[in-house]
């Protein structure tokens, strides 16, 4: 979708608040919120990309908040929308009916390993890779409305594959909860003037991570 | 689907904010144990695994781990090479439980390439070799201006790269991580791993920053 969370290339937000007091949360409930979120997607009971996908539909203005509030939003949405609490236990801040029995089961310190280490998004091939390194792609103009990588500022632009990641889970349809569907991943390195005109630093290239579908022969 | 503007038992930011900082902790702070509440009572998880995954995060898991694994690339010519070609494996040995998560890649600095890491789309970081993002990593200015204008982004970090350098940014937009390996810098020779780690900023193995310089290492 073509969302407030696309934001390269935006303007309008002005400097970067360089500051770090190196304190990893700012308040306890930012560690509180991004332990919760952890236990719910390491049962099983979102995937990652349906994760994004619940960020990505907070209205703008919800979005512009902080990073764990955007979580703490996403995990009551995402609680309610998949079945593990209801509304109305959300609002008592208490549970009114018994769980759901999550698919990995309840998570205790014995699964830390679970979050400590990202998981593996590599699946077996469907089909031979369509391009090589160093072939020339056009990414496709594409709007979807539900949940894609692809970032609004790369559309409509050539690039050239990079590298090659392996064959991946596909979060345009995971993300709808549509299953793994794995693509090909490409890094595909586009020219800084092809993305913003003749005007932009001439030493500029850069790349996004690229699925199969979202790529053209250019 | 529904969406999010459907969700009546939301309270709002918007409100939070237009009652200040103190009132918007607490009312936040209430929706975090209602949440923690709702996980326990329903065995989703228990009080001690939440805690353990918030320590973890606070002190395990953090940059010190990539630090180690940039020092090991300065002096070991063969450990560089490995780390390059495949960082998930190369840097398994310095993760947290001797493991480090797919699927790292290292991208290395040159005094004719300069690379940066973002997202755009969120806030994608290498956790397993660097912890949790810092705040400018998941600032607005910092996700939307540096696929553009990253001189400017430098400069605003007090980095200034030569101008026939080239800028090479990297948006981390699937389930890929990079992190950078910046350049050794002058007057380290000899120096032990450890004591080279120490010069290794988070920042510089996200590209915001380059590593400490030794004159500025006290004896």
């Amino acid at each position: 979708m073509n969302g407030i969370h696309d934001m390269g290339g935006m303007d309008g937000f002005g400097t970067v608040d360089t500051r770090d007091d190196g304190v990893v949360f700012h308040g306890k409930w930012e560690g509180q919120v991004m332990a919760a979120s952890r236990v719910m997607g390491a049962v099983g009971a979102w995937n990652i990309d349906q994760g994004r996908y619940g960020i990505e539909q907070l209205p703008p203005h919800r979005y512009l908040t902080s990073y764990y509030h955007r979580w703490l939003a996403r995990c009551e949405w995402a609680l309610v929308q998949y079945g593990y609490a209801d509304a109305d236990e959300i609002a008592a801040g208490h549970a009114l009916r018994p769980g759901r029995a999550p698919p990995r089961g309840k998570f205790t310190t014995a699964n830390l390993d679970r979050i400590s280490h990202r998981g593996s998004y590599l699946r077996p091939p469907q089909a031979p890779a369509r391009f090589a390194i160093g072939d020339r792609v056009l990414a496709r103009n594409m709007h979807p409305k539900g949940h894609t990588r692809l970032p609004r500022y790369v559309r409509g632009h050539v690039g050239v594959v990079e590298r090659l990641h392996g064959c991946q889970v596909f979060p345009d349809s995971a993300g709808m909860g549509e299953g793994d569907n794995p693509q090909w991943l490409y890094t595909v390195r586009f020219e800084g003037r092809d993305l913003w005109g003749a005007d932009a630093d001439p030493t500029l290239k850069v790349s996004v991570e690229a699925f199969e579908p979202y790529l053209e022969p250019a | 689907m529904s969406t999010h503007d459907h969700h009546d038992h939301d309270h709002g930011h918007r409100h939070e904010h237009d009652h200040g900082e103190a009132s918007e902790l607490s009312e936040t702070e209430l929706r975090v144990r209602a949440l923690q509440t709702i996980l326990i009572e329903k065995g989703y998880t228990d009080p001690a695994a939440l805690d353990a995954i918030v320590e973890t995060y606070e002190t395990r898991i953090g940059p010190h781990i990539g630090a180690r694994i940039v020092a090991r690339a300065w002096t070991d010519p063969a450990f560089r090479e490995a780390l390059l070609a495949d960082a998930s494996k190369a840097a398994t040995p310095f993760g947290y439980h001797g493991k480090v998560g797919d699927h790292l890649v290292a991208v290395e600095n040159t005094p004719e390439r300069h690379n940066m890491v973002v997202c755009t789309l969120c806030s994608c970081y290498p956790w397993d070799v660097l912890g949790l993002p810092p705040v400018w990593y998941k600032s607005f200015a910092y996700r939307s201006r540096t696929v553009k204008e990253p001189r400017a982004v430098l400069r605003e970090f007090g980095v200034t790269v030569p101008e026939q350098a080239e800028i090479r940014v990297w948006d981390s937009t699937a389930e890929v991580r990079y992190m950078v390996l910046p350049e050794r810098p002058a007057g380290t020779e000899g120096w032990s791993e450890e004591k080279l780690a120490g010069l290794v900023t988070r920042d510089s193995m996200i590209g915001t920053g380059l590593p400490r310089s030794p004159a500025g290492e006290g004896a």
